[in-house]
């Protein structure tokens, strides 16, 4: 118990190491450009004419301080964590006056709700085929599935996306080519709107299992066929084991350990999927917010955006880590 | 060198179709030097022409020759991609090394950061970076960032390849030779690491690509420099696909995704001639 | 695979029996073939309750040959000639089907492996290997057999403690005990240990020893021991074979072996042995074992022997009974010994070199 204790404070320290890093970055490439953001926007936005001198004065003063009230670049940092610790962004320029943290709040369980599926499907898809195909090397059908992954996996999200919503929505049109639910549909939690939400999914939670399976698939391959070699699977098979046994407890058990630290470390690129995935597909999530925030000038929403994903992939991140030594017992006294 | 080549070659498909697929798409890119039209030229030929004779890919919305254009877009596509993977290799490779052979406390500190890096989504930073840069975010800007935050993956594998070589026992021989460890990392390690620096490029190139390839079509980078995400772009910005212009989707989505097949599959025969367990499994299969 | 009619031990005081036992090594790696004869042509027998003994240096083809005797043949190995005959199976342990010589695993034949780290799977506790090495075999009920476990373990003097364990959390000659107990759980009649004290540091690896010998005896298991550790040998076979590159060149009981090695390659190996106040230094044999994929012509011993003659150039010299119960293939030994006749189906196979 100890020893977990120490492992979770050493999970801490990281996590806060990330958000602090990853935050900085945001700070410092808003800072060190030639242009001042600030006055672009605001110029922006009166240039579209439709705010109140005051409101644009706000506007300016919430800016202001996010990016630059300070004396100095030091003291413009302490104030934007002193904001994002409260996580307040101001008022969003394009949804004006509506904050940026209540745009976000708004978005982001769809980005969760879609990544946290599309994410545990392909994992737990692409691991156990994997496996079995590295277990069965010789098996036909594992091997025309491997040679399937090995195409699809080095395509890029967009292109994946695109294929698919012009075979889905175009050519055979089956399928809502976007949005996250039904047009004029009231939200709710009646049984309606569930299944038009899980309708609107499909296409999206699709593109995303389709290229994460690739990789999952033969990291995995490549662990078991590694593993089978290993003296404790041989032995076990000396031994007679049911075959059964063997692939699950042996060679799946083991081979999975290392996928879930592999889990943890590709949340990130995952996350830069969906944002594209978003985009192609309408979906109400934190992507496409961002891909508009950029169309709409928007600058305390790129920013808002931006911070947010930094804290919480790196909190998902932490959340894999401390689950893991309760799944490997052998984390606890090695580290 | 040349012998393994051959070998490669002959005797390994995934080597044999990556490398062909690869020097065609190269000849294209080269191909771009003789191109009659000056990439970003618009309304030189007539509009929306399907493929024919005379436009062997058709023309675009803008008057552009999709063929002509994608001679340049492969062409910057892929320096791109070199770009960022070359300085990226030397990001990761001085560091998976220091943090190898050094250890302890500098380790630790090296391999934290680098953890960041693995962890930080770096899509947000880079539309955050277009954002603010807008029109000075020029095609090398984007692949000096890019490499700036690409390279903590590979670190990572060099630095456990590092840490495995530095305990085997021909490293001990060495030091007790009397060879400096500059000496012993230069002469005796680095043949060991760079084929997988060879493998992790072509990775590396293809996840430059794809990152950039996104943005591009987002429209999130310099669209007047043509590359295939920005071509991409451009359909998108004149409803191609709504006016049924698929020449324009198609050739671009077919090239990269062919660049991407073809780099992937040099990247893991690379694996495969490095790997002696998979060399044996090799052996096993046949 | 098998041209020889199959049959089943011929003797019944043996328990294990090869006849002309061949694996090789077939692969093909970037268009080259390569054919290793690891074991190639192994007769011998071990009889009930005897610890025979296997020895000789890395690479001479030892743990290929427990490999064939266990049926723990992968690609690229294969079994090209031979028997494998056990007392407690009809006929040829290969022409088994898959699911009988299955069941017979753990029940009647069992192992104890090198015991290094990964002979125990690392993410499960003890006692569950326990139940998937052996439950089936033990007709009990659940709690029947969590009791005889525990049981067993008593015999053995281990606390039933380590059942809950994880092997990581149990010392390397803890761990080896445990393997021990397991392959002695079913009391079966042969057990195949593998250098099962090699990685074991040298006060543990005397109790461990022991042990073996102690269960050994009161199951009144047989058993076969391999180890290139001479002096182990001394102290735990019944019978020593010795092997060099891939063939059995010498065998006898333990203490004639030792006191009248008549191949010169067991010669060498007991004079390279440390003894107690002997103060010369001793006489390195001048090169290395053979490459398999590319054996020597005749005897392979050859071009290392001191006594080599113009035949042992061409011939195999036949694994020849010198003295009782005492067998050596050496032309130099006793001119009874005669050129074996199996060179030729071994050069039939040698397959076709790419360029």
């Amino acid at each position: 118990m100890r020893s977990y204790v120490i492992y979770v404070g050493k999970r801490v320290l990281q996590f806060a190491l990330v958000v602090f890093v990853g935050i900085s970055i945001t700070f410092l490439i808003t800072h060190l450009t030639p242009i001042d953001p600030v006055e672009h926007s605001v110029a922006q936005v009166s240039a579209f004419g439709f705010s109140s001198p005051e409101s644009i004065e706000l506007l300016r003063q919430s800016l202001r301080e996010l990016y630059g009230v300070g004396d100095n670049l030091w003291e413009e940092y302490l104030i934007f964590w002193q904001r994002l610790a409260v996580l307040d962004f101001g008022p969003s320029l394009s949804a004006f006056p509506t904050p940026v943290s209540e745009l976000i709040g708004r978005a982001i369980p769809w980005t969760i709700g879609l990544l946290t599926v599309s994410t545990i499907l392909s994992w737990f898809i692409g691991n156990v085929i994997g496996g079995l195909a590295g277990y069965y090397n010789r098996n036909r059908i594992l091997r025309i599935i491997g040679m399937i992954m090995m195409g699809l996996h080095p395509v890029p999200y967009y292109i994946i996306a695109f294929v698919l919503l012009i075979v889905f929505t175009f050519m055979l049109p089956i399928l809502p080519s976007s949005g996250g639910y039904e047009m004029n549909m009231n939200p709710g939690w009646t049984l309606r709107f569930f299944g038009s939400v899980l309708l609107h999914s499909i296409l999206p939670a699709f593109s995303l299992i389709l290229v994460g399976v690739g990789s999952w698939f033969m990291g995995m391959r490549a662990l078991v066929s590694n593993i089978v070699t290993d003296d404790y699977v041989t032995y076990a098979s000396l031994a007679g084991v049911p075959e059964r046994r063997l692939v699950t407890s042996y060679v799946m058990r083991n081979a999975f350990l290392p996928q879930i630290t592999g889990l943890a470390m590709s949340i990130g690129a995952i996350f830069n999927g969906a944002v594209i995935t978003e985009q192609v597909f309408g979906y109400p999530g934190i992507g496409r917010l961002l891909v508009e925030a950029v169309h709409a000038a928007d600058y305390s929403l790129v920013l808002g955006i931006t911070s947010i994903a930094i804290i919480a992939v790196s909190a998902a991140v932490f959340i894999i880590d401390i689950i893991y030594p309760l799944i490997d017992p052998r984390v606890q006294v090695s580290q | 060198m040349i012998a393994v080549f051959r070998d490669l070659f002959r005797y390994n498909g995934e080597f044999a179709i990556g490398f062909m697929i690869m020097v065609i798409i190269l000849g294209i890119a080269v191909a771009s030097f003789f191109s009659p039209y000056e990439p970003i030229d618009s309304y030189l030929v007539a509009l929306d022409a399907p493929p024919s004779t005379e436009y062997v890919f058709g023309t675009n919305s803008r008057g552009q020759d999709i063929f002509w254009q994608l001679t340049f877009a492969i062409r910057n596509t892929l320096a791109f991609g070199f770009i960022v993977a070359l300085i990226s290799r030397i990001l990761s490779l001085a560091i998976g090394l220091v943090s190898g052979y050094v250890g302890g406390a500098v380790d630790r500190i090296l391999m934290s950061i680098n953890d960041t890096f693995i962890v930080i989504p770096l899509f947000p930073l880079l539309v955050l970076l277009y954002f603010v840069l807008r029109d000075d975010m020029t095609w090398f800007v984007l692949a000096l960032v890019m490499a700036g935050l690409g390279w903590a993956y590979d670190a990572r594998l060099i630095r456990s390849v590092m840490i495995s070589l530095r305990t085997r026992e021909f490293t001990n021989t060495s030091v007790f030779s009397g060879m400096s460890m500059p000496r012993i990392v230069t002469q005796e390690h680095l043949p060991y690491v760079l084929p997988i620096v060879f493998s992790t490029f072509m990775n590396n190139m293809n996840w430059s690509i794809g990152l950039e390839v996104t943005l591009a079509v987002l429209g999130f980078t310099d669209v007047d420099t043509p590359t295939i995400g920005g071509m991409i772009f451009w359909a998108n910005q004149h409803s191609a696909m709504v006016s049924g212009i698929w020449w324009w989707y198609f050739f671009p989505t077919l090239f990269v995704t062919l660049t991407f097949i073809g780099l992937f599959l040099l990247s893991i025969s690379m694996n495969e001639y490095i790997d002696p367990r998979s060399r044996l499994d090799r052996m096993g299969n046949s | 695979m098998a041209q020889i009619p199959a049959s089943s031990v011929q003797n019944n005081s043996h328990v294990l029996e090869t006849h002309d036992l061949r694996a090789y090594y077939r692969m093909r790696y970037f268009g080259i073939d390569r054919e290793v004869r690891a074991v190639d042509g192994v007769s011998m027998h071990v009889r009930k309750n005897e610890v025979y003994g296997v020895a000789g240096e890395s690479s001479c083809g030892k743990t290929t040959f427990i490999k064939a005797i266990a049926a723990a043949i992968r690609p690229p190995l294969e079994i090209v000639a031979g028997h494998v005959n056990y007392s407690f199976i009809k006929g040829d342990l290969y022409a088994m089907p898959a699911a009988e010589r299955s069941a017979i695993r753990w029940r009647h034949l069992s192992y104890i492996l090198q015991g290094s780290m990964n002979v125990l799977n690392p993410v499960r506790r003890i006692h569950k290997t326990f139940e998937d090495f052996a439950f089936r075999h033990m007709n009990l009920g659940r709690a029947e057999f969590d009791q005889a476990v525990k049981h067993h373990l008593e015999r053995l003097r281990l606390p039933a403690e380590i059942l809950r364990a994880y092997p990581h959390e149990l010392s390397g000659g803890m761990r080896q005990r445990v393997c021990i107990a397991l392959a002695t759980l079913c009391k079966p009649e042969f057990i195949i240990a593998d250098e099962p004290t090699t990685a074991l540091d040298v006060v543990v690896q005397k109790d461990v020893l022991a042990m073996i010998r102690e269960t050994q005896s009161e199951f009144g298991s047989s058993m076969i021991f391999v180890t290139h550790d001479l002096t182990v040998h001394a102290n735990v076979t019944d019978r020593l074979g010795i092997m060099y590159a891939g063939r059995l060149v010498e065998e006898g009981r333990t203490a004639d072996v030792f006191a009248n090695p008549m191949h010169p390659y067991t010669a060498h190996l007991i004079a390279s042995l440390p003894k107690i106040g002997d103060t010369q230094s001793r006489n390195a044999l001048s090169g290395s074992p053979p490459n398999l994929a590319d054996a020597p012509k005749g005897c392979r011993f050859h071009p290392r022997c001191p006594l080599a003659m113009e035949i042992c150039r061409h011939e195999n010299p036949a694994l020849t009974t010198l003295a009782e119960d005492h067998r050596v293939a050496c032309f130099a030994a006793s001119t009874k010994v005669q050129p074996a006749n199996d060179e030729g189906s071994g050069e039939a196979k040698t397959l076709e070199m790419a360029r």
